[in-house]
């Protein structure tokens, strides 16, 4: 075999590593190159996040408007504290009253936030809070609930 | 009896000198440079021996782990009405576990006997010796690019794997069973995250291509100068690597994930 030929080949072998990782990253693994682009922030607290994840998808109407970038423990309230990178073009259509629920995807799937626009005139801004928000819903406590009720009826 | 106490001993002191040969020709042949020394173009001839020769097994066997997982996960997921975690459960396995320990067996079958045999070769029809009677380090020479080459190829591999199986699984999932192909690519791609899953798989194959390759240069530098001694040898790579790759896949697994 000729050293160009092999070096050829190599070449082409390494070329369709590099290809597959792109792909890794890219198809399979979801990674977006739209990072770069402008984002807000904005809060929320909840009571009970119920497997809620960094990295979670925030979306209005089933469409991924962000993501969850950051939650924490406000030793205050003691509530979760959970904030959004919402996509500026999603932001300008943010009323003040729009609340926050944890919702899941089909019946055992993943945790995300669902956003639903209010009546109000004035628009959110950067670092505003969400006021309205609504915990993810946790079977243990409505199984515990519906047996008291039962206990009790 | 007092012989057969005296063999096992025998047996341990011996198992114990090979390992310490096994540490010497590692540390003495993981570096370039000194005289007679490889070159970059060798390196590249062994890439191209190891890894490119082993391309098509690799495929081949890919898409058919990726077949079957589809296949046989369809069957577990549709009983719980999960059939959209298919693509997540595919991939995950193929990334994870499947891509790097497959790679590394098929590897250390197709190229780590022949570089055993190869280099045992070598050593039986004395080019070794020849290499050192002219001044050249044949460590240096024969082993470091071999070494490298492997160390560069099997996590090459490993990824040509995993992606070839996870088209596989999408071919069986999405053509033949009528799975809706959102749900396959979509949840996958909600899932997988790049550094958890893709970079620790690459990482893994890479401690898998140095190990194997290393057991498989160790074994035909070592081996008995004779046709009987190359073919023990050769044996011994396969065997002596395959547990190792999957043995080093729990210790990895476990550092890894942490929490055992």
């Amino acid at each position: 075999m000729q050293m160009r030929n092999v070096e050829l080949m190599v070449g082409g072998f390494m070329v369709m590593g590099i290809i597959a990782l792109v792909l890794m990253a890219f198809r399979v693994s979801g990674l977006s190159m739209e990072a770069g682009g402008e984002t807000y922030t904005l809060k929320a607290r909840f009571e009970n996040l119920g497997g809620l994840t960094e990295r979670a998808k925030v979306s209005m109407s089933g469409v991924t408007v962000g993501k969850v970038s950051r939650i924490y423990l406000d030793k205050e309230w003691y509530m979760a504290v959970v904030e959004m990178e919402i996509d500026s073009n999603a932001m300008a259509t943010l009323s003040t009253d729009t609340s926050a629920a944890i919702l899941t995807a089909g019946l055992l799937g993943e945790k995300y936030i669902g956003l639903t626009v209010g009546a109000e005139a004035d628009y959110l801004a950067d670092g505003d809070w969400i006021h309205e928000t609504q915990s993810a819903i946790v079977l243990e406590e409505l199984i515990g609930r519906f047996f008291l009720d039962k206990a009790e009826g | 009896m007092v012989s057969q106490i005296r063999s096992l001993g025998r047996y341990g002191v011996e198992s114990i000198q090979s390992i310490g040969r096994a540490g010497m020709l590692f540390a003495q042949s993981v570096t370039w440079g000194g005289p007679g020394s490889a070159g970059f173009r060798d390196l590249i001839r062994q890439i191209y021996s190891v890894g490119v020769r082993s391309l098509s097994i690799i495929i081949v066997a890919g898409f058919f782990v990726g077949m079957v997982l589809a296949l046989q996960g369809y069957n577990i997921l549709v009983k719980f009405g999960s059939v959209s975690a298919l693509g997540t459960m595919v991939s995950l396995t193929l990334l994870r576990e499947l891509g790097p320990v497959m790679a590394a067996l098929l590897f250390a079958g197709r190229a780590g006997s022949a570089l055993t045999a190869e280099i045992g070769l070598m050593k039986a029809t004395e080019q070794l010796s020849a290499m050192e009677m002219m001044g050249v380090d044949p460590l240096k020479r024969v082993v470091t690019p071999r070494l490298w080459a492997g160390v560069i190829s099997v996590p090459v591999l490993a990824l040509l794997f995993s992606t070839v199986g996870i088209w596989g699984g999408a071919f069986v999932a999405v053509d033949l069973l009528g799975l809706y192909d959102g749900a396959y690519w979509s949840n996958m791609a909600n899932t997988v995250t790049f550094y958890e899953d893709v970079v620790k798989g690459l990482i893994k194959a890479s401690v898998f291509g140095l190990v194997v390759t290393w057991i498989a240069v160790y074994q035909g530098y070592d081996s008995a100068p004779t046709s009987e001694g190359i073919g023990k040898a050769t044996t011994q790579t396969v065997v002596i690597s395959s547990l190792a790759v999957l043995g080093l896949d729990f210790v990895l697994t476990a550092v890894m994930l942490g929490g055992v």
